[in-house]
């Protein structure tokens, strides 16, 4: 872990050393030329970001990715995938190793700031939560006091622990690994009473212990999660390009528009559906990108809906509903600005 | 061909030629000089330019260059540390807490080692079949496994199973056992532990001084067992005397089962223990075949000399064999305790709050400070490196062949 970072850093001056003067190319030039999109994902987290046995990956983080390969490739295959531990895709970002991050990254005033990303969005809505024994009877997190919790480092996870339990004026333990994997081992072989993460985490982590019966998810939420993809600064254009997928995703389930009857679609009147998928107005071209970007999208990857449901909702074995998700029309936080 | 027949070199067909301005350029040491001051030059130069311009490169992307990160509030906890710290703490003291914690598992790992390597060293020697065999199986098996899946061994497959706190294994002196660790009284002194303290000092001296006593007045007394007989008697004697004296003024604070956990007492991390086994047994594989070959390469004929000058057989060992032994042994003991040192750092991979872990890991994530953080862990690992190749250096000195 640490041989890799330093190859990263070492990666990076490099780079940094190596763009030194001119103009740079821009990425979405860049990421044309070389033919596909280089995408930074969860090493292993099922329903967010998962190699298959064939090599291919699934899931939502990565469904944001072929997303945008669809937009500037028509062809959502285009996708190198690059797995990240939390410890170590922020340096991977920043080195300029991916295009975008996709991987359940919490946006936070500070990576702004101080660590040179955007974040283009909120793809999901999450919170930190605990996953416990049944056995020890426990009925909320405050109940927690002088446990030992495994937490994976390198995470606001770790912090919001930090500060709930100094708020509550409560003691606790961390037991801190590189890896979420490891820290469910360390969980599920008793070094720890409990595992934390964000909701959407524990549910998928559970699911993997040998006996998901065993545990529970306490219902107390310590934190706001809002996860969503993140790319390098100085680059207005990615930067757009990126942020405005997301939002083609949630306009085009607003609008009802999905990869079925997408063909249909476009013979609606509706103005709004029209602008969407390029029939009035040019909107790709501000993005770098043809008339027909969103239709791209939707044709290839779907909707906003549709990329939930299939990877974490009904379609899925997790079965987690769409909650705070949901569109703003139907009682959640989804809502895209409008594409005019 | 052709040069050399008439016996002249190119270059030194060249050298007919030369120009006279460049004269000084024949000189071999002025040569030398020029051109490793180029070197030099050309060197910091780019030294100088790849600062400036990954600094220029950072700051255009907005990340951080200072290191003013490190008197920001971490905002995140650490399970052991040997000072003060909490979340409320600076990420400059997460360092070092990090620094220490990687220093204590260092200074342990060592020390286990060495002893354990010189007892495996000296049992690969006997002449007793089975010890040597039981030796040699132990390097062998030890040298040949990945150093980190012995870590991930110790650590998941013998510390992990152990029982919940609430099943705790009780051991002697009313230590437990359990998969949060080992826990052990602790000691508190009360006011008149003042005198044991005194007494210790006091014997500690005196053993001291009883060391540094020339050769001459020693052997002037009837014999060197008298001596140490002495040492040790003052070393035992007068601090149980003192700790009687004082009306036993050490009191312990038992560790009882609160909750989930073990509270009071001392606490030695699973992680901690899996390291240092891991570590110790490693080196110590080494150790012992460092031991062996210094020991196997001191002449047979030393031996003999030693006996004909009457020496016995202890006393040929420790005067004649030792001495030889220790010279070729000690260049070699310290690359592996810099090996040991530099490998610690696995520790975060079962989850031990070493400097890695901390602040390579947590620390470099949090600030996304990643190039100043991973130049001073590169530092501190360089440092602390020299630091103790110095100590061996010196150490290896007493051994050093002695012209006369």
């Amino acid at each position: 872990m640490f041989k890799m970072n330093v190859v990263r850093t070492l990666f990076a001056l490099g780079l940094m050393i190596g763009c030194a003067q001119g103009a740079q190319a821009s990425l979405l030039d860049q990421v044309q030329k070389r033919g596909f999109l280089i995408c930074g994902s969860n090493p292993g987290v099922p329903g967010f970001g998962l190699p298959d046995d064939k090599g291919g990956w699934t899931g939502f983080d990565v469904d944001f990715c072929r997303a945008v390969a669809a937009a500037i490739f028509n062809d959502p295959t285009k996708v190198k995938f690059i797995a990240l531990s939390a410890k170590d895709r922020f340096t991977a970002l920043q080195s300029g190793e991916v295009d975008l991050l996709s991987r359940n990254t919490t946006w936070t005033l500070s990576r702004e700031t101080g660590q040179g990303f955007l974040f283009a969005g909120i793809s999901y809505y999450d919170g930190q939560g605990f996953l416990v024994r049944k056995k020890l009877n426990l009925s909320s997190a405050l109940e927690l006091s002088g446990a030992s919790i495994c937490v994976q480092q390198g995470t606001t996870t770790e912090l919001n622990l930090a500060d709930f339990f100094r708020g509550n004026n409560m003691k606790y333990e961390p037991v801190n690994f590189a890896n979420a994997e490891e820290a469910v081992r360390a969980y599920e072989g008793g070094r720890c009473d409990a595992y934390t993460t964000d909701a959407s985490g524990l549910y998928v982590e559970r699911q993997r212990l040998t006996d998901p019966e065993d545990s529970v998810v306490l219902p107390e939420i310590i934190s706001k999660e809002p996860l969503g993809p993140a790319v390098r600064q100085g680059d207005d254009e990615w930067f757009n390009l990126v942020k405005w997928t997301l939002y083609a995703l949630v306009n085009a389930e607003e609008l009802g528009v999905n990869a079925k009857n997408v063909d249909e679609k476009a013979k609606s009147d509706r103005p709004e559906v029209r602008r969407l998928l390029g029939f009035e107005g040019n909107f790709g071209e501000g993005l770098g990108l043809g008339a027909d970007w969103a239709y791209r999208i939707v044709k290839h990857v779907g909707n906003y809906g549709e990329i939930f449901d299939r990877n974490l909702g009904e379609g899925s074995p997790l079965k987690i509903k769409r909650g705070i998700n949901a569109l703003w029309t139907k009682g959640g936080l989804q809502y895209a600005p409008p594409i005019r | 061909m052709t040069a050399g027949s008439d016996g002249l070199s190119p270059f030194k067909a060249m050298k007919l030629r030369r120009h006279p301005a460049l004269e000084f350029w024949y000189d071999a040491k002025a040569r030398a000089i020029l051109l490793q001051s180029a070197f030099v030059v050309a060197f910091v130069a780019l030294a100088i330019f790849a600062f400036i311009d990954v600094r220029a490169n950072m700051e255009a992307r907005g990340i951080a260059t200072d290191l003013s990160f490190l008197g920001k509030v971490a905002g995140f906890d650490i399970n052991q540390s040997l000072i003060p710290y909490s979340a409320a703490s600076t990420y400059g003291r997460a360092f070092v807490v990090g620094l220490l914690n990687t220093l204590l598992v260092a200074a342990v790992s060592l020390a286990l080692a060495t002893v354990l390597g010189f007892i495996v060293g000296f049992a690969r020697l006997s002449k007793n079949w089975i010890v040597g065999q039981t030796a040699m199986a132990y390097v062998e098996a030890i040298r040949n496994v990945p150093l980190l899946l012995q870590l991930l061994f110790w650590y998941n497959a013998v510390l992990k199973p152990l029982p919940s706190p609430k099943q705790s294994l009780p051991l002697p002196f009313g230590m437990f056992l359990n998969n949060r660790g080992l826990f052990a009284p602790a000691p508190v002194f009360e006011a008149g532990a003042v005198w044991l303290v005194a007494a210790l000092c006091v014997s500690l001296l005196a053993a001291v001084a009883m060391r540094l006593t020339p050769k001459r007045i020693k052997f002037a007394t009837p014999s060197r067992a008298f001596f140490s007989g002495v040492a040790a008697a003052l070393l035992l004697v007068l601090p149980l005397a003192a700790f009687v004296g004082a009306g036993t003024p050490v009191a312990f604070v038992q560790p009882e089962l609160k909750g989930f956990n073990f509270v009071g007492g001392v606490r030695l991390l699973p992680e901690f223990v899996a390291l240092v086994l891991g570590l110790s047994l490693y080196t110590a594989a080494f150790i012992a075949e460092i031991v062996r070959a210094g020991v196997e390469a001191v002449p047979r004929g030393q031996r003999e000399a030693a006996a004909a000058i009457g020496l016995d057989r202890a006393d040929a060992d420790r005067l004649v064999i030792a001495p030889q032994a220790m010279r070729l042994i000690v260049p070699l003991l310290t690359s592996q305790y810099l090996n040991l040192i530099k490998n610690s750092s696995l520790a975060v991979f079962i989850g031990y709050p070493d400097l890695v872990q901390v602040f390579a890991g947590t620390v470099l994530n949090q600030t996304g400070a990643a190039v100043q953080v991973i130049f001073i862990t590169m530092a501190v690992y360089l440092a602390i490196s020299l630091v103790a190749s110095l100590a061996m250096n010196l150490y290896g000195r007493r051994f050093a062949l002695v012209e006369r």
